[in-house]
């Protein structure tokens, strides 16, 4: 019964033309987030033979996975991570080392690919992503207004836009309290030279001349925005991008080949919509932005057949065969072999070159992340000063640390 | 009853009470006063796409291993948690009160601390919303026990229909309505006369709005409970209550209200306890950056990147304290008519 399953489907295989077999002998769960990229990578992993292959691609992945992989055997054999949550998965030691099946069978696979911590691979990367500039190159044209480099110069062009009476709030930002808010005053505060926490410890440094300067841009930027932004996350903001309300914003590359493809897109967005590289800020030469990797992982707490037959499955997800389908090279600005960068690349491609720093990948960050993202609100609200929601965020990272035993 | 007829006639409701309400309880009160184990760190090479190798702090998990399996509970930190700035804040409250110059000032500075801040809104909401449902649920049931006998199940279903939608997806129409380009929001705009109009954008209109979702989400309970009640009431109380020549607000004043008494406590004691959890309506309105709630803080905790799960628990423990004090009142009152009769 077996073997005529394997006879049919690689008879199957060879009828639709493929020169690749993937087979695999034991159970494959993957978990992880919901764009399109991912779907891709887990479509092509569900695509192996042999035993059962089972995905759970959805946007609350962050809140699931840890608990998904802390059994033993775990529930999910294969986490499709970025930078902040492999941070969170190592932090309670739930993903394995890579490097025998890497030897085994990840020929094809990019020496960049791999994400090696302390000398172990610990993830295998298929895509970068960076937050950039996205305009309006008609509405800009129009005006005479070079697309903005830096921030400075992306409010003087917001304020002849609102000026000349072409919009009222021209600039578009995922100003949604919490993780969306917390990630542009990262963005930010990078830009500005700031570091998180004083060198080699987990002590918050964040309420510093450059934090002030963050706060003090972030609200300026605010000022041409909707007035709803706190409430905006990139979903509802490219929505306001999409129906030409506004003209700049810093958006994530991953969004940039779906901004113009979405239902009722006018033509004029259609026409009008450029990318670029993310902006400095300050004077500073650091882009005021962060670089991201999507990867995957497999879990700790399985049997190595199943680690093996995830190893596999997952291979087959980000072959370099795929590259070949314009569709899937559009979706992201993928790290595999053969991959062409498309025009929806460039801004990311440019992030690379500026030296955009990595999202940090230390274990207290996320605590950090959480603290900014609910502290912020009320000076960007005017209900508080810089310095004062600078101590708040320090305070409230301070109390979390310590109950997570980061801090004494 | 015999007491060992009682034993077994109980037994199965003790029983899921023990497994449903005592253990998870427990739990909670254990975990609360456990946190994770002081993390052992070092310093490693990190290499990834695009940028190369840098120097990282991660965990060093052989070392912390050992820890964790020498004391799986984690560490025992006794009442820290609750003491800390993300809950009852006592150190930061006792600076605020020796430091502070006003009033005002001292105020200011409590409310800017996470819990209180949630147990302003949670409290407001909660003392608002519950009379109101009550007045507006009373008002519904009178209105709809007068009408013709073949309108009234139509009007019933009508009338149920906001308890019927999922609180969720209730609160997201709503919240799309209310935009500044949704049909509601757009009107404000208009008759406020101002292009920058929001009501997202305000504080004090954002609690209006979860208020009014409130009562409009919550009164339909009411409605239908004061509704039975209705059907009970004895005929010739009304109308010897007509013969004397009340008028129809002497009526419900003198004999309906006193007569639906019970199902209003039953009705206040639901609805205190429900609305002291408010939860949906902030997430489905996006309503953080303005007002939270006890039950929004445990979200956060669980929802963000690194679980807190020891912070979580001291709010739900918190929150179960806050919830027994709110009762009280009633419970006192309930336990007194017991011993009265």
């Amino acid at each position: 019964m077996f073997f005529r399953k394997v006879a049919l489907s690689s008879a199957f295989a060879l009828m639709a033309g493929s020169a690749f077999a993937c087979e695999i002998g034991a159970r494959v769960n993957i978990i992880g987030n919901e764009f399109p990229a991912i779907q891709t990578v887990g479509a092509g992993a569900a695509e192996c033979t042999g035993a059962e292959v089972t995905k759970n691609l959805t946007a609350d992945h962050k809140d699931i996975h840890v608990a998904g992989m802390q059994g033993n055997p775990a529930e999910y054999t294969s986490a499709i991570v970025a930078n902040s949550t492999l941070t969170i998965l190592m932090n309670d030691d739930l993903v394995r080392p890579l490097d025998d099946l890497v030897a085994k069978h990840g020929q094809g696979l990019q020496k960049s690919q791999l994400i090696t911590v302390d000398g172990k691979v610990l993830a295998v990367a298929f895509m970068a992503n960076a937050q950039h500039l996205m305009y309006r190159k008609d509405v800009l044209a129009d005006l005479g207004i070079e697309p903005p480099k830096t921030y400075e110069e992306m409010l003087e062009a917001a304020k002849m836009i609102r000026d000349k009476g072409v919009m009222q709030n021209p600039i578009g930002g995922a100003y949604a309290a919490g993780w969306n808010l917390a990630q542009e005053f990262n963005n930010m505060f990078i830009g500005y030279g700031g570091t998180f926490f004083k060198e080699g410890t987990a002590e918050p440094n964040i309420n510093s001349e450059a934090g002030v300067n963050t706060l003090n841009m972030m609200k300026a930027l605010t000022e041409y925005m909707n007035p709803d932004f706190l409430t905006h996350d990139s979903n509802a903001t490219n929505a306001e991008y999409r129906a030409g309300n506004i003209a700049l914003l810093n958006m994530w590359g991953s969004r940039a080949a779906t901004q113009t493809t979405a239902d009722g897109v006018t033509d004029e967005v259609k026409n009008g919509h450029a990318i670029a590289g993310p902006m400095t800020v300050g004077g500073g030469s650091i882009p005021a932005s962060t670089l991201w990797w999507d990867g995957w992982t497999v879990a700790k707490n399985i049997s190595d057949e199943e680690a093996e037959a995830t190893f596999i499955a997952m291979m087959n997800g980000i072959r370099p065969e795929l590259m070949q389908d314009a569709e899937v090279a559009s979706q992201a600005v993928w790290l595999i072999d053969g991959y062409e960068p498309t025009d929806a690349a460039i801004g990311v491609f440019d992030a690379a070159k500026a030296g955009t720093v990595p999202y940090p990948m230390v274990p207290y960050m996320g605590l950090m992340h959480g603290a900014i993202g609910n502290e912020l609100a009320d000076f960007l609200q005017d209900k508080e000063s810089a310095e004062q929601a600078l101590a708040d965020i320090e305070a409230a990272y301070r109390a979390a640390a310590v109950e997570k035993g980061f801090l004494k | 009853m015999k007491h060992r007829t009682f034993f077994w006639f109980f037994l199965p409701t003790g029983l899921a009470m023990f497994l449903f309400i005592a253990l998870p309880i427990v739990s909670v009160v254990t975990q609360s006063v456990f946190a994770p184990h002081e993390a052992v760190l070092k310093t490693v090479e990190n290499c990834t796409p695009l940028v190369g190798c840098t120097t990282e702090t991660t965990i060093d998990q052989e070392a912390t291993r050992e820890i964790r399996e020498a004391q799986p509970l984690g560490r025992f930190v006794g009442l820290d948690i609750y003491l800390d700035r993300g809950h009852l804040a006592i150190a930061e409250l006792g600076e605020a009160w020796d430091t502070a110059e006003t009033w005002g000032d001292f105020w200011d500075r409590l409310f800017n601390l996470p819990l209180y801040r949630a147990l302003a809104f949670t409290l407001t909401f909660t003392f608002i919303v519950t009379p109101m449902l009550i007045v507006v649920g009373l008002m519904i049931a009178l209105a709809v026990n007068s009408l013709h006998r073949h309108l009234k199940g139509l009007m019933i279903f009508f009338s149920l229909l906001p308890m019927i939608v999922t609180p969720l997806i209730g609160s997201l129409i709503l919240f799309w309505m209310v935009d500044s380009r949704g049909i509601i929001g757009s009107a404000l705009v208009g008759l406020a006369g101002d292009p920058n109009f929001s009501l997202k954008a305000s504080t004090g209109l954002t609690w209006v709005m979860l208020i009014v979702y409130g009562i409009w989400h919550s009164a339909p309970f009411a409605f239908v409970v004061f509704y039975a009640g209705l059907q009970t009431l004895p005929k010739d109380q009304i109308e010897a209550a007509q013969i004397d020549g009340a008028t129809r607000w002497q009526q419900i004043k003198y004999v309906v209200v006193p007569h639906l008494m019970p199902l209003v406590t039953f009705v206040a004691l639901i609805q205190l306890m429900d609305n002291f959890r408010v939860f949906e309506p902030v997430v489905g309105f996006n309503a953080s950056a303005h007002a939270t709630s006890l039950s929004w803080i445990i979200f956060n905790d669980l929802g963000g990147e690194t679980r807190q799960l020891s912070a979580a628990s001291a709010t739900s423990v918190l929150t179960i304290i806050g919830v027994a004090i709110l009762l009280s009142p009633v419970l006192v009152r309930t336990w007194r008519d017991f011993k009265g009769k």
